[in-house]
């Protein structure tokens, strides 16, 4: 029998990028809000301490800031008539724990989505026609658009301090900028990191074939900078442990560095950490939340009342909770009905490898940032003609190296032995004069109607509830996709002066033991239509007025960006509908 | 252009005649201990005075007393000051009250152990010390019995104090300096008086007394060594302008420097709520208190540890600090040139090396950052030769650090933290 704490005005799950931004954002109007996290308190000296943060061994192999498996883990399969086993080690991604979130180990590469993106189905249709897409690719329009976005794009952009060379300004093209993203209000609050060496020849090769390289945005900070709520980051310095890791040196974008000093000291917020939340609480219509269950770490079980409920766990654990709880109808990808679980999408990454004369070139591939990078955007989204190529969608693609890590960077030609002296030979001579970005290729997944989450009929947790089951595979639009933009990238780092160009592609089957990105996206989509979408365009339950879901749950499909400058902007967006519309008249902000 | 400057010498001159009977005419004035803006001005007094820092447990109801307050002779912890009438002070009449404050002495007539900062509080007016009083008799009154007294024998017998009271303190009220502003008076009644920064800032006899010839030229106390605050060049506030004192005890930070343990508390509870003219004034008198004489030429970059602390500071130190010794502004702080590095006392910084040190956070710069601890992972020798390295790194001299004193500072913020 759970034992009850007192009522708040809002219980948040889940205190990552989304879950903090929430807070601060609904403290501000007066609510008294708590926030429950499932891992444990991260503070940036104690522990992402610049005395031992640059562990490859804690923190990349052995996964240190992420959830234990033991802990909670999902079962996978490709197809829909496999069975799932469940995953137990992570490899394609990696959920994060604990505050701070994805926030705490992300690059920091900030993008903002294109404009045709947010009405991505609606763009398609009318240009290549329907008949062009395939026929179980289940896109959306997102019911919100770039510009009703920009402003909260922009606001996370100077929470951050973002790092990067504005390519359009109010409709101006600007030269070293991204001539293709959508207009911005103003210039980026940083200027771009400065480039190390193989970045600066991978733009010049690029400017050669004809492209447009730009810096990417990056939250790892060119210089240091005060934030729009007072809280100060330092200049970044290079050392390549990003990705994976915390940052000791407070120049990470992060909750802990832009938002967490001003929420802790505020007397209307509190947050208990290792705490699990189990469960949203429905009143007897099931129409409204009542609050949420959670399980501290001596299994004791607590209630939380609130009057508002803000789900801001990472992608599967807000689509775990809504099934678990009984909130909207489950997907069933065979009548394709229902809402929970529907659009589940990745990413589509794959690299192009160039060694280079090692008498000539010497990269210094330790000299890194996670985001630091030059790139070019003449191949994402719809920014091409996909006419002649039979697939939609796209990617970024860019010199994006973000270490040189000495575990994971052992670059060696094809056909050297996998260990041994010459292995060992292999790696003295290509370590400084390989080029090897962390993601060369950034592509976008789109949704289909077999890849879907829904809960596992045979694998449970400890507290006995379902694992979540992920059913995901690259369809042929994903893989044609991956091979035209992996031989135009391969094309660059030839151009940049290589002796020898490897290319890696993405292949079908998915493979979940091969790191992408942590992009999970989808399950818990947003959009214009309780029939095919779990949440509004103010990402409000359709089914509970009360409860919101923030997060990369909500993108229909996912575009060939990093998501986290797109999310952070939704919960701005939606904290903007809370506070001027929901709290005047708590009830549904779209009337289906 | 002669006269003109002679006039506003002359006006200056008046506003001190002026202020010194202000000074004179308070004394006498009759209050009514509600009115409003005496509680108000009692308030912000108690503010000026940090007495919240000792009469206050952390966490615990304001002014219930119970903190223990380390003493070079033993823990005293302070009394209940809530109006309650049986464990705190409701029953004291506004002279009792005043002769505590002031004087150092309990109702009982006992003396007063000087943890209680009398000796400075001297200086307050009646008004003010009245004003105090008349804001403590609102804060919800505490039932708390605080055993005051831990001293060992024999301190633990008060009459001692009698004998102490007369060499060291110096009863009167603040007399302002005619040849100097009224800002500067204003200044020297905080810091001589209300702001006790001598209690920290200024060394100590034997006894425990001020040594008055080098008032505010620094101290060691509670394992940290609160720095010269003199206008000295090398090692006080002398390559500080006006603001950045304003800056610092405002928000903890500026340029340079960060305000951390004793020091931060300082700002967080007392400081960081002086209005803006209270701080241009204790600036104001800072800045002409004379220094002591500077040091000698600094090592050279040949010498050993000179060596080994280059390459330990560039490893370890260099991403924050920076190369150049001058950190990044507000977050990271300069040790190039820093007081705190070229303290002739060099606790603070072994201290900082070994603890690591939490920045404040305040409402003007909530970001706190902390240095971690690299106690566990440089050796006394690398800690010795890294310090004496910012010693005498971009242009500053001081005297190395050895490493017996890691040593020994090791082990005693081990034991500190084993009580």
């Amino acid at each position: 029998m759970a034992r009850k704490l007192p009522r708040k005005d809002v219980a948040i799950v889940g205190l990552g990028w989304t879950g903090s931004i929430l807070a601060h954002e609904l403290t501000d109007a007066g609510l008294d809000v708590i926030a429950i996290e499932r891992g444990p308190w991260r503070d940036t000296s104690t522990d992402l301490s610049v005395n031992y943060l640059q562990d490859e061994l804690r923190y990349r192999i052995r996964h240190d800031l992420f959830v234990r498996p033991a802990q909670t883990t999902f079962t996978f399969r490709n197809k829909m008539d496999q069975t799932a086993l469940p995953i137990r080690t992570w490899g394609a991604f990696m959920p994060p724990n604990g505050v701070g979130g994805g926030g705490v180990h992300w690059n920091a590469e900030t993008w903002r989505f294109l404009p045709s993106d947010f009405v991505l189905k609606t763009h398609l249709t009318q240009r290549y026609g329907e008949a062009f897409l395939p026929p179980d690719m289940t896109i959306q329009d997102w019911g919100v658009t770039y510009d009703d976005l920009e402003p909260h794009y922009d606001q996370f952009e100077y929470l951050c301090g973002t790092s990067g060379a504005a390519g359009n300004l109010k409709g101006q093209i600007l030269d070293g900028g991204n001539p293709f993203e959508g207009p911005r209000s103003r210039h980026y609050p940083t200027p771009p990191q400065p480039q190390p060496f193989s970045h600066t020849l991978f733009a010049k090769a690029a400017r050669e074939l004809g492209y447009k390289p730009f810096p990417q945005p990056s939250g790892n900070l060119s210089q240091a900078y005060k934030n729009p709520l007072g809280v100060r980051l330092g200049p970044c310095t290079y050392c390549g442990f990003c990705e994976w890791f915390g940052c000791g040196n407070y120049s990470k974008a992060s909750p802990q560095t832009t938002i967490l000093p001003v929420l802790l000291r505020k007397s209307n917020f509190s947050a208990r950490t290792e705490c699990e939340v189990t469960r949203i609480n429905l009143d007897g219509s099931g129409k409204r939340a009542t609050g949420v269950t959670f399980v501290d770490t001596s299994g004791e079980e607590w209630e939380q009342p609130a009057d508002l409920v803000i789900l801001a766990a990472y992608t599967v654990f807000n689509v775990q909770l809504l099934l678990l709880s009984g909130i909207g109808k489950p997907y069933d990808p065979q009548t394709n009905e229902g809402v929970i679980g529907r659009n589940f999408t990745h990413q589509t990454i794959s690299d192009a490898v160039g060694f280079f004369d090692r008498t000539k070139f010497n990269f210094n591939p330790f000299i890194s940032s996670g985001a630091i990078g030059m790139c070019i955007d003449e191949f994402n989204g719809d920014n091409f003609d996909h006419g002649p190529h039979g697939f939609v969608g796209g990617g970024y693609m860019g010199q994006v190296q973000t270490n040189g890590r000495p575990i994971e960077t052992t670059p060696v030609p094809p056909d050297t032995p996998r260990w041994g002296a010459r292995w060992k030979s292999a790696v003295r001579d290509n370590y400084l004069s390989t080029v090897k970005p962390g993601t060369g290729v950034h592509g976008s997944f789109y949704s289909y109607r077999d890849i879907y989450l829904d809960l596992d009929p045979t694998y449970r947790d400890r507290f006995g509830r379902p694992l979540m089951r992920m059913t995901i595979d690259f369809h042929d639009n994903e893989i044609k996709q991956n091979a035209f933009l992996t031989d135009k990238f391969a094309e660059i780092i030839q151009a940049m002066g290589a002796n020898l160009v490897t290319k890696e592609y993405r292949k079908a089957p998915y493979d979940v033991t091969k790191y992408q990105t942590t992009h999970l996206c989808g399950g818990a989509i947003m959009g214009t239509n309780p029939s095919d979408s779990a949440l509004n365009r103010y990402l409000q339950s359709w089914d509970v007025p009360n409860l919101f879901v923030m997060g990369a749950s909500a993108f229909p499909q996912n575009a060939g960006y990093n998501p986290t400058g797109t999310l952070a902007a939704l919960a701005f967006w939606s904290a903007e509908a809370i506070r001027t519309q929901y709290l005047k008249n708590p009830g549904p902000l779209v009337h289906a | 252009m002669r006269s003109r400057a002679g006039l506003a010498c002359g006006a200056l001159g008046l506003v001190a005649v002026f202020a010194s009977l202000a000074w004179a005419r308070q004394e006498s004035t009759q209050i009514d201990p509600q009115d409003f803006t005496l509680i108000q001005r009692g308030r912000y007094l108690t503010l000026l005075a940090d007495c919240a820092a000792c009469h206050t447990e952390k966490g615990g109801a304001p002014f219930a007393g119970g903190r223990p307050i380390e003493t070079p002779f033993g823990v005293v912890a302070a009394p209940n000051i809530t109006p309650d009438l049986e464990t705190g002070i409701g029953g004291w009449s506004d002279e009792e009250f005043l002769a505590a404050l002031r004087e150092g002495k309990a109702p009982s007539g006992a003396p007063l152990y000087p943890a209680m900062p009398y000796p400075y509080y001297a200086k307050f007016t009646r008004e003010d010390g009245l004003a105090i009083r008349a804001y403590l008799n609102t804060v919800a009154p505490v039932r708390n019995a605080v055993v005051a007294n831990r001293l060992p024998f024999p301190l633990d017998i008060r009459q001692g104090m009698t004998a102490w009271n007369a060499l060291y303190f110096t009863p009167g009220r603040f007399a302002p300096n005619p040849s100097k502003s009224a800002e500067w008076n204003r200044g020297a009644y905080l810091v001589e008086g209300a702001g006790h920064c001598g209690a920290c800032h200024t060394p100590k006899t034997q006894l425990g007394g001020d040594e008055t010839s080098h008032a505010f030229q620094g101290y060691a106390l509670q394992g940290w060594f609160a720095p010269n605050i003199t206008n000295d060049m090398t090692s006080g506030l002398g390559s500080w302008s006006l603001d950045d004192i304003v800056s610092y005890l405002r928000t903890g930070h500026n340029a340079t420097s960060a305000a951390t343990g004793i020091m931060g508390e300082e700002v967080a509870m007392s400081t960081s709520h002086f209005n803006d003219a209270d701080l241009r004034a204790v600036a104001v008198y800072l800045k002409d208190l004379a220094g002591p004489a500077p040091s000698g030429a600094p090592l050279a970059a040949s010498d050993p540890r000179m060596a080994a602390g280059a390459a330990i500071y560039k490893d370890t130190c260099a991403a924050c600090h920076a190369d150049d010794g001058k950190g990044v502004a507000m977050l990271f702080p300069a040790l190039a040139g820093s007081p705190n590095v070229l303290s002739a006392d060099p606790a603070t910084l072994i201290r900082v090396l070994l603890e690591g040190a939490e920045s404040v956070a305040t409402d003007a710069e909530p970001t706190g950052p902390v240095m971690p601890s690299f106690s566990w992972r440089l050796d006394d020798a690398q800690a010795a030769a890294v310090l004496t390295y910012i010693r005498n790194a971009w242009g500053s001299s001081a005297a190395p650090v050895d490493e017996a004193a890691v040593k020994s500072a090791r082990q005693s913020l081990a034991a500190r933290k084993a009580e």
